[in-house]
């Protein structure tokens, strides 16, 4: 049950970066392109997930549990430093040049799209280098990573 | 700054965006979970008991999806311009980028600014902030 419902949460967010136009690079660049012709379309996206989102975390601070029975975990984080300026900085970089993030590389990756699957494989080895570095690199050994969202 | 009236989509933008907010509700209420995608994929690599079998299900929704809206209409458009070099460096920043900082665009940007997170916040300006900058080199100065 617990991963079906999983299952079907993602199948819906697929469905929203489709219906959304936001599993195509190209839409992305759009918005990202601020001194060319300027697409705000993610901005309105944005707008639809957040109202949405916002009801949904409003419901759940309400409840320790979730329908399935399992805890609500949030994460407890609220440091601004050096690791998630510095990471977020290089996801952006990565972001510009291709224009894809995580969840539409995905989508795009079940759409057939052969470039998509070039772009996982990198995204995959990149986060592997990062498990590599955590475990035997030089700070490994520190209070591990506490959330990820 | 000039809009582009021909591309801009809003309305398609703003329902894409709810049903995205409806799957964010649906994994975390009744999961109890964040939909943080780069999360939910990077937690694949450290493997830890009865913690995979949801972290799989959600990735196979998001590639199944396009199966799925397929069956009832055509598939929007998807144009990857980036050639394989570049997918391949992007993807590794990628991939390093949303581990250290701790989330991608679902996760900071959408489930963190729904719960109102500063820190979530702070990492959304910075990505968007390097994604503008990113991409006003590489099309404006570099000029491809």
């Amino acid at each position: 049950m617990y991963a079906l419902s999983s299952f079907i949460a993602g199948l819906i967010f697929g469905l929203g970066l489709l219906v959304s136009r936001m599993a195509n690079p190209a839409k992305v660049l759009g918005f990202l392109d601020l001194a060319g012709a300027w697409d705000p379309s993610l901005a309105f996206v944005m707008i639809g997930a957040v109202a949405i989102g916002a009801v949904a975390f409003a419901m759940a601070r309400r409840r320790a549990s979730g329908w399935l029975g399992t805890p609500i975990t949030l994460p407890a984080t609220r440091t601004i430093d050096g690791r998630l300026v510095g990471g977020s900085l290089l996801f952006g970089i990565g972001w510009g040049l291709a224009g894809f993030c995580p969840g539409p590389a995905l989508v795009a990756l079940g759409a057939g799209i052969g470039k998509a699957l070039v772009f996982v494989a990198a995204m995959l080895a990149g986060m592997l280098v990062f498990e590599l570095l955590e475990r035997f690199g030089p700070s490994s050994g520190r209070e591990e990573a506490r959330w990820h969202l | 700054m000039t809009i582009d009236w021909t591309a801009f989509t809003p309305w398609s933008g703003v329902i894409g965006g709810a049903i995205i907010g409806l799957a964010v509700a649906l994994l975390l209420l009744a999961n109890g979970r964040i939909a943080g995608i780069s999360g939910i994929v990077g937690g694949l690599l450290r493997p830890s008991t009865g913690d995979i079998a949801w972290r799989v299900a959600f990735v196979a929704g998001l590639v199944a999806a396009p199966v799925a809206y397929a069956i009832v209409a055509t598939l929007p458009p998807i144009n990857v311009e980036a050639s394989y070099p570049t997918l391949v460096l992007a993807g590794l920043l990628v991939g390093v980028g949303t581990r250290y900082g701790a989330g991608c665009t679902s996760g900071h940007a959408v489930c963190g600014i729904s719960r109102l997170s500063l820190r979530s916040i702070g990492a959304t300006l910075a990505f968007m902030a390097a994604g503008f900058l990113t991409v006003f080199v590489v099309s404006h100065l570099l000029g491809a």
